[in-house]
């Protein structure tokens, strides 16, 4: 259970007033000079320690991340904001955009200046107006204020922010995609390596993060990497924003400490699963991408990055989507099949024309209208497809599905025998 | 150098060097549909997923820079399983269509599935229908079989520079395409029928005709510009069905124009296939006896001041020496290739060539375009130039009305007051100066003119002043239009002394100075003034030519004969016989042969073989086949002052600029849409 004292997002629910003043009482902005002053090292250092892991859903280290941009560059460096927040489930960007900008902007210029950047571009989900809207009203009392643009902050760095709207794509959240969506042209993934830390925007070195990671460095560099390393599980450190949804009775953004039980973090902050935690069917943990889990592992399992992995599922988002047992669970993965083959940008073979399949055979196995081979067919597909592709779209998309063949098969074998049953009796009729 | 490991053999690569290209130095065959040597790399098919040791995931060869140590498996299990998976999801949505399908036998997914693919299909659900699209009279359009490769995309946007096709929608929506209907207008768009691995764009023109394996392949050289660029012509019996580029790294690539695809549906058409003769001003049938005996009388009775000859744009090297030696040996003077009224100097061989040659445009740094629209006339060397501006760090000037050449150009001026300025102190004359490598193109219309020989001048003091003919490097380009024009200079088909030129030879017609003209193919010549001379025609075509003439020769095109030409660079070629010519269509060497034995005055050859044997012991240049020896430099051109009126382009209409493609439906169809002056073009009802 996190502490109040170590709560990063005070404002998350927007009681607060979410403008510069009320940011400034809250903390931020406070003392950005002095750490800006110490130096591109020791930001990076900080964030090394600290063991931050991107909150995007890859969870890559942070501070790793940071450190592979180039020390000297003749192109101009950049910092790209993620805030194109699309994985079904997850709503804490959201909230951080339209009630804590500033930790945002701050994180922002420290993060840039860890890096050496020139400006920082912000690509806010184009289906995000209100918050857009608020978002440029706090860059703009940012930049009215000096606290970023030339002499950022008085510390002599001079950074620009600024926000573009993107059009309503999934596959816009993923970095490359991003990077191209950002440039004008369509959101296709590119092929890595090289790199974004080595080509990224316009060609030059950048790097792509979640607007949570950057939105936590302040609190991180002012606070101390001691302090955050001393929440949660070595190698899972610091606090995370859980979006907890689904069949729970009080659906909440909630700030957490990592590697907190998850029947904990659905009991305590949402009011626990309806109808009783035996009434739970199965628990996706961090998004639509990552394999659901059955009530008997969520009994026990920890919300971090690598207790989810060793169930075989992942930490992603950590969007928590609750599903009890009046859930159709396969109806409900044959909606994100759906989901991916709609998203899937169209580049490669594999996504392109596996999703659709993927989808396709799902939706008969909703009705039953398969049979059991199919099933092992339908694995084996998406192990086709896992893997094979430009971008990790392909492999979010055939997780839940494999989730679902290694722990709900019964459930599907046994609406085959249903279907085959009531064919039966029509043909009898 | 690093080195790697593919399938347990070590090879050294350079740098930059991508595993797919590792593998196929070491001789393994990696199965792909995206990656094309000429185009960037897309990496989005996955066929070429190999095998990496120390990487989690199969990695895409083609995208993939080699590294140090690499250890490639190309065989092993997970390698086999990725390309099995991305076939079977490349054959779920891919429809049954091999039977009707045109790629069927030179299909590369028939091929990598037979090679690399599962033995079964699993799919079951409904296959996914995409609207064919309109593309225009050459490229037929079946999207049903597209598999996302982006080659054509790549191809228009990068090799053509045109930006017409793209890819709108999303996942298994997305759907190639030109945003809204329109036409390919681009004079490459063809070669996106060779890149397309699929049949989802194929020929419309060779719709339906053939399979490949009944055709016979000829390799040939094509004569509808003067680049020579390298083809092989598709027959089945008799009949021409398609033409197809064939590789050569230092004219055209993989690439050829539409013109040259195209066009030879035109050679069905309009074809003269016997001997005609003029009696009470019809053109009647006659046999070749009478045909011949009626030209050897006229040439006999005519003095040799008094016969004239003109060669046109598509003629073989030999025909025109067997002309030459006739008429010569009876007196003539009067000889002329340059039927455009060109002010050639065929004195000296750097003043008409592309000295720069086509694959030295990539060492250049600065070019000037003088009176020339590359993308017309030569649009082979247009995408050679386009291919070095891409590579950055290449200024382009132009002087000439305004073009689209798909790359920036700086225009100078319209005409010959720029050229003069160029003579004196400009900013271009500095960057030209100062270059590495620069290079100036001169086109026909800087030169088909009255003051053509003087244009000519200024250009190689141009040339001379600011540095651009050096011993290593000789920047001085003459861009030719026709295949037959520098095999007529070299040959020395140009006015002896005494002789009168083109625009003499149409005025001798017109005063009676010229009694007998012989026109070897020159379809180009205005003769509606010809007075009354006697005009033979020998050619292939009933076009311009043939209309005027007393007596028809019927001759070979170039698929019919074995025929040497020279292209723009002065590099000689060998084009070989596909098919037979028509009806009584002989080939032009025999013809004039024959016609020398009528005379009275055999030619010194039976054979074809003795008569190229003869051409070459008399210009040694037509022996180097292939290759290319720099012309040395000399002097050439006339001085004097320029008129400031603007150079025109010789070409008004890209598609029918010779008579096989004025003979052409396909050629027809692509005027009516691309070709002439806008203004000509079909309204659709959205003009203002």
């Amino acid at each position: 259970m996190l502490a109040d004292r170590d709560r990063v997002f005070t404002n998350l629910y927007g009681d607060g007033d979410w403008r510069l003043a009320g940011a400034r009482r809250r903390g931020d902005w406070d003392g950005t000079r002095e750490i800006i002053l110490k130096g591109r090292d020791w930001i990076v250092n900080e964030v090394k320690e600290s063991g931050l892991r991107g909150r995007g859903g890859a969870g890559f280290p942070t501070g790793l991340k940071w450190s592979f941009m180039p020390k000297q560059s003749d192109r101009p460096c950049y910092l790209v904001v993620n805030a194109d927040e699309s994985e079904p489930g997850t709503c804490k960007d959201r909230d951080i955009l339209r009630n804590e900008p500033h930790k945002l902007l701050e994180g922002c210029v420290l993060a840039g200046a860890g890096m050496g950047c020139t400006a920082a571009y912000i690509y806010i989900r184009g289906e995000f107006y209100a918050e857009a809207q608020r978002l440029q009203a706090a860059i703009d009392e940012a930049y009215a204020a000096g606290l970023i643009g030339k002499n950022a902050c008085g510390s002599g760095y001079d950074i620009d922010v600024y926000m573009h709207r993107g059009a309503g794509a999934y596959i816009c959240g993923e970095e490359t995609a991003l990077l191209e969506s950002l440039e004008g042209k369509k959101g296709q993934p590119r092929l890595k390596p090289p790199f974004p830390a080595a080509v990224g925007l316009y060609g030059c070195p950048s790097t792509v993060n979640n607007v949570e990671t950057i939105a936590t460095s302040p609190a991180i560099l002012k606070r101390g990497a001691a302090w955050f390393a001393s929440i949660g599980r070595p190698r899972n450190t610091g606090t995370k924003i859980f979006c907890i949804s689904g069949h729970v009775e009080q659906p909440c953004n909630v700030e957490e400490a990592m590697s907190i039980p998850m029947r904990e973090l659905i009991e305590r902050h949402a009011g626990g699963v309806r109808g009783g935690w035996d009434n739970l069917l199965a628990v996706i943990p961090g998004g639509s991408s990552t394999p659901l889990l059955p009530r008997e592992i969520c009994a026990t399992v920890l919300m971090d990055f690598d207790a989810l992995v060793a169930e075989k599922s992942g930490l992603g988002t950590a969007a928590v989507i609750v599903m009890d047992k009046s859930t159709d669970i396969v109806r409900a993965i044959a909606r994100l099949s759906q989901f991916y083959k709609h998203e899937s940008c169209g580049q490669c073979t594999p996504c392109r024309e596996g999703a659709g399949w993927v989808w396709r055979v799902m939706e008969r196995m909703v009705a039953g209208n398969a049979s059991v081979p199919e099933i092992d067919m339908l694995y084996d597909v998406t192990k086709e497809i896992e893997g094979h592709t430009i971008c990790a779209l392909a492999d979010g998309a055939m997780w839940p599905v494999q989730g679902l063949i290694r722990h709900f098969r019964p459930e599907m074998e046994r609406r085959m025998q249903e279907y085959r049953g009531a064919a039966a009796r029509r043909a009898a009729e | 150098m690093p080195k790697v490991t593919v399938d347990g053999q070590e090879i050294e690569v350079a740098p930059g060097t991508t595993i797919l290209q590792a593998c196929q130095r070491a001789g393994v065959e990696v199965p792909h549909f995206c990656y094309h040597e000429r185009l960037a790399i897309a990496g989005n098919c996955r066929m070429c997923l190999v095998e990496v040791e120390r990487s989690p995931k199969p990695v895409a060869s083609c995208a993939m820079p080699v590294a140090d140590g690499n250890v490639i498996h190309t065989q092993s299990p997970t390698a086999i399983k990725a390309r099995r998976g991305v076939m079977e999801m490349l054959l779920i949505n891919h429809p049954l269509d091999c039977p009707i399908c045109d790629q069927g036998g030179e299909c590369d997914l028939q091929d990598q599935a037979m090679a690399y693919g599962f033995d079964r299909g699993r799919f079951e659900e409904n296959k996914r229908a995409v609207r064919d699209k309109d593309f225009g009279p050459l490229v037929e359009t079946s999207m049903n079989r597209c598999i996302h490769c982006t080659r054509c995309i790549r191809f228009l946007t990068e090799v053509a520079g045109v930006e017409e096709l793209g890819a709108t929608g999303r996942g298994e929506s997305m759907e190639i395409s030109t945003y809204v209907e329109r036409g390919l207008g681009s004079e490459l768009s063809g070669n996106i029928i060779d890149l397309c691995p699929v049949g989802a764009l194929t020929s419309k023109p060779y719709s339906y005709v053939a399979r490949p394996w009944e055709l016979r392949k000829t390799e040939a050289v094509d004569v509808l510009d003067a680049v020579g660029s390298n083809i092989r012509i598709d027959s089945r019996g008799a009949q021409i069905l398609r033409v197809l580029p064939r590789l050569h790294e230092n004219i055209n690539e993989e690439w050829i124009s539409d013109k040259t695809r195209f066009a030879v549906d035109g050679l069905v058409r309009r074809r003269l296939d016997r001997p005609f003769v003029r009696r009470n001003g019809k053109l009647v049938e006659a046999d070749w006896q009478e045909a011949l005996d009626l030209v050897a009388d006229r040439l006999k009775a005519a003095p040799g001041e008094r016969i004239a000859a003109i060669a046109g744009d598509l003629c073989d090297a030999e025909a025109m020496y067997a002309l030459k030696e006739l008429l010569t040996a009876l007196g003539a003077t009067s000889l002329d290739c340059r039927q455009d009224g060109a002010r050639l100097d065929p004195s000296c061989r750097a003043g008409y060539l592309f000295n720069t040659t086509i694959a030295g445009i990539e060492q250049a740094d600065v070019c000037l375009l003088v009176g020339t629209n590359p993308r017309w006339e030569a649009p082979l060397i247009n995408a050679r130039l386009r291919k070095r501006y891409m590579q950055g760090g290449f200024g382009v000037a132009a002087i000439g009305p305004a073009l689209d050449l798909t790359f920036p150009v700086e225009r100078l001026g319209d005409g010959g007051e720029a050229l003069n300025a160029l003579a004196g102190a400009s900013h271009w004359a500095d960057l030209l100066r100062n270059a590495k490598a620069p290079m100036i193109v001169l086109g026909q219309g800087a030169f088909a003119r009255p003051d053509g020989a003087r244009v000519i001048g200024i250009a190689r003091a141009i040339a001379e002043n600011l540095g651009m003919v050096r011993p290593e490097w000789n920047g001085f380009n003459v861009l030719h239009r026709a295949a037959a024009r520098v095999g007529g200079l070299d040959l020395g088909f140009v006015p002896r002394p005494g002789g009168r030129d083109v625009a003499g030879i149409v005025e001798g017609c017109r005063s009676g100075a010229i009694e007998v003209l012989y026109l070897l193919g020159g379809d180009e010549v205005d003769l509606s003034d010809a007075g009354s001379a006697f005009v033979i025609y020998q050619g292939h075509h009933g076009d311009r030519g043939a209309a005027r003439a007393d007596v028809v020769l019927p001759g070979c095109a170039y698929t019919e004969k074995d025929a040497t030409y020279v292209n723009t660079e002065g590099r000689v070629q060998i084009g070989d016989r596909a098919v037979f010519a028509p009806g009584e269509a002989r080939e032009d060497w025999a013809i004039l042969r024959a016609l020398s034995g009528a005379l009275g005055r055999p030619l010194p050859f039976d054979s074809f073989s003795e008569l190229r044997h003869m051409m070459r012991a008399a210009h040694p240049v037509f022996g180097e086949i292939d290759h290319i020896t720099p012309a040395p430099w000399g002097v050439f051109g006339e001085t004097g002052p320029i008129g400031s009126d603007p150079f025109a382009y010789p070409i008004t209409d890209f598609y029918r600029t010779d008579p096989i493609s004025r003979a052409s439906p396909t050629m027809a169809r692509c005027s009516e849409l691309f070709g002439a002056n806008p203004e000509a073009r079909p309204r659709t009802g959205t003009h203002g």
